[in-house]
């Protein structure tokens, strides 16, 4: 794993990171680098943390969610709330959905979210306990694969429905929107849009490092033995239970982060970040890629983004083919992702010996 | 502790759905001896190791190391009481090197281990030019040698050791029987499951003939060949 490859180019790409925040931080929003491009870069980091988040889980631990949005959209409806909140709180203006219902108040639980440490504390705290009871109750009667992948795409489904619901205080299907002001700066502005694209590279970059000093630790070998073969490793007198609820916890969190830097930047939540096709999106991201590589998540979920970008806008109804057909290539040739490309080119041997693990 | 009894297996019953794979089985291995588990296929040889270890749960019975009762404990906690076992198939970690293989069999991180104790676990089982190599690139012999290592690492008081002559040639063979008399300590019990008589002949102290789920023959090795019963289940075929 720890190899030079492996190594160059996570360097890499922490230096391409911090080059993008830099020039970002300098230029965004003049005529050389448009307020639309900064905002796509910005939302397009959060997408990088969120597949580093199921990277985690999935490729280090084999662990496969395929409700990792529910996570996200945690993040990102306790972002909105504080969001609307507070620019209640300042503007006087009446949150849509609470018009649309008829609301002359906040729902109780809605209580001091105009403040931003505590709403951050309860993102973050509300993410790690559905991520923990999930969690116990899945690894402590040892499911896994398979099921445990079907079981997170009902538990994101659920939540879906529950928030189409309106009168749930969540926004309903509509969802929230009409942030008027983003953590004390004028929505949409581009000094706010590149202060958040510039916070969401930052972060993108923390969460890297943090990820990468974990799985070159002590801790990310137990995580790799438990993914090979949990029963030897617990039969070397490694309870693996805590192992994995740590670390999906963390990666739920992780998720959950993407999901606060997210919705700012694009100025909306409705449940259909909920939607079954988001987290198997993130999946494909991740796989296309390179599981186990944390730059590989990264890379795949640029790169899945983009040409969907593309895709979207020049043929729509093409979109969720080409989806498909990505997700059989890479299954089929390229069980390692994009990485398997470069190993190809650079190194025959690291390619070798991952061939002999199977 | 040491020369007493080590693990006692007492009215063992292990059904899968209809099979009674091993059936009101009794054994007590002593401190200091190489015990071999030997019989045909299908006598419930690794089913008692699986058992030991808590990877397979028992219908009936018993099984006790020093004064504390193994039965239903987790793998993990039966593994922090001392009990080791290698696997049939050598169960390696591929994507990690030999040294980090060993460092995992510590169980315990590296720097609170006795200074050096995985350089000693290399030169052991061999493989000390090989620590930085990464353990799916190893041949099937050093495979089991590796794995050898793993187990051995947090110095067991009791070893388990399925099959570890399999797939080896002579050589290695050879320098696996002496490891394993190497390994023979007073505070120590070594159980091992071969099908190879020859190589049990070298290693075993006291032989047990398991046949369909049952003990056929305790005791010294020398008896085992001129036992009727054992000659007609098992050698004779």
């Amino acid at each position: 794993m720890k190899t030079l490859f492996a190594d160059r180019s996570f360097a890499a790409l922490i230096a391409l990171c911090a080059v993008a925040a830099i020039v970002i931080a300098l230029s965004g929003g003049t005529s050389m680098l448009s307020p639309y491009m900064v905002n796509a870069i910005g939302q397009l980091a959060t997408f990088a943390i969120l597949a580093v988040s199921l990277d985690l889980i999935w490729g280090y631990l084999g662990i496969l969610s395929l409700g990792h949005g529910l996570f996200f959209a945690i993040g990102g409806y306790v972002a909105a709330m504080h969001l609307l909140k507070h620019s209640y709180e300042i503007t006087g203006i009446v949150p849509d959905f609470m018009q649309f219902m008829g609301w002359q108040e906040f729902p109780l639980y809605w209580a001091g979210l105009s403040n931003a440490p505590y709403a951050l504390l309860l993102a973050l705290g509300v993410t790690a306990f559905v991520a923990f009871v999930f969690g116990y109750v899945s690894f402590r009667s040892k499911v896994g694969g398979v099921y445990f992948a079907i079981i997170s795409q009902a538990l994101v489904y659920v939540a879906m429905l529950l928030m189409f619901r309106n009168d749930t205080g969540f926004g309903g299907n509509n969802g929230m929107t009409g942030f008027s002001l983003v953590f004390g700066w004028p929505a949409g502005q581009p000094g706010t849009l590149v202060g958040m694209a510039v916070v969401s590279i930052i972060v993108l970059i923390a969460v890297l490092i943090g990820c990468r000093l974990l799985v070159t630790s002590r801790t990310g070998r137990m995580m790799v033995a438990a993914r090979d073969d949990e029963v030897r490793l617990r039969s070397l007198g490694y309870g693996t239970l805590w192992l994995k609820l740590a670390i999906w916890c963390l990666s739920a969190v992780i998720a959950a982060i993407a999901g606060i830097l997210y919705v700012p930047q694009v100025g909306i939540i409705n449940p259909r970040v909920l939607s079954p096709e988001l987290s198997l999106e993130i999946a494909v991201w991740v796989a296309v890629g390179g599981r186990g590589y944390l730059t590989g998540a990264v890379i795949g979920a640029l790169a899945v983004n983009a040409l969907k970008f593309w895709l979207s806008a020049a043929a729509p109804e093409v979109w969720p083919f080409i989806l498909s057909g990505l997700v059989v290539l890479i299954v089929l040739v390229f069980p390692n992702g994009l990485l398997d490309l470069a190993g190809l080119k650079w190194k025959p041997r690291l390619l070798a010996s991952l061939g002999g693990a199977k | 502790m040491s020369g007493g009894t080590a693990l006692v297996i007492d009215g063992l019953e292990v059904e899968f759905g209809r099979f009674r794979a091993v059936d009101r089985l009794s054994l007590a291995i002593d401190y200091g001896e190489v015990r071999a588990l030997i019989g045909p296929n299908g006598a419930g040889k690794s089913t008692v190791l699986n058992v030991v270890a808590g990877v397979t749960p028992a219908k009936a019975g018993r099984i006790v190391l020093d004064d504390t009762d193994l039965t239903g404990l987790s793998e993990a906690q039966i593994a922090r009481k001392g009990v080791r076992r290698k696997f049939q198939k050598p169960s390696v970690f591929e994507v990690l090197t030999v040294r980090e293989n060993i460092e995992l069999g510590l169980a315990i991180p590296a720097a609170k281990a006795p200074p050096g104790r995985i350089e000693d676990v290399l030169a052991m089982v061999n493989l000390g030019d090989l620590a930085d190599r990464l353990a799916g690139t190893l041949a099937h012999g050093q495979k089991q040698w590796l794995e050898i290592g793993m187990v051995l690492a947090s110095d067991p008081k009791i070893l388990m050791l399925d099959e570890p002559v399999a797939g080896l040639t002579d050589e290695e063979r050879q320098r696996t029987a002496a490891l394993i008399r190497a390994l023979r300590r007073p505070d120590r019990a070594i159980v091992v499951v071969e099908h190879d008589m020859g190589f049990v002949e070298e290693i075993a102290d006291k032989v047990t003939v398991m046949h369909e789920g049952r003990t056929l023959f305790e005791g010294p090795m020398s008896r085992v060949r001129q036992d009727a019963r054992v000659v007609e289940v098992y050698l004779g075929r």
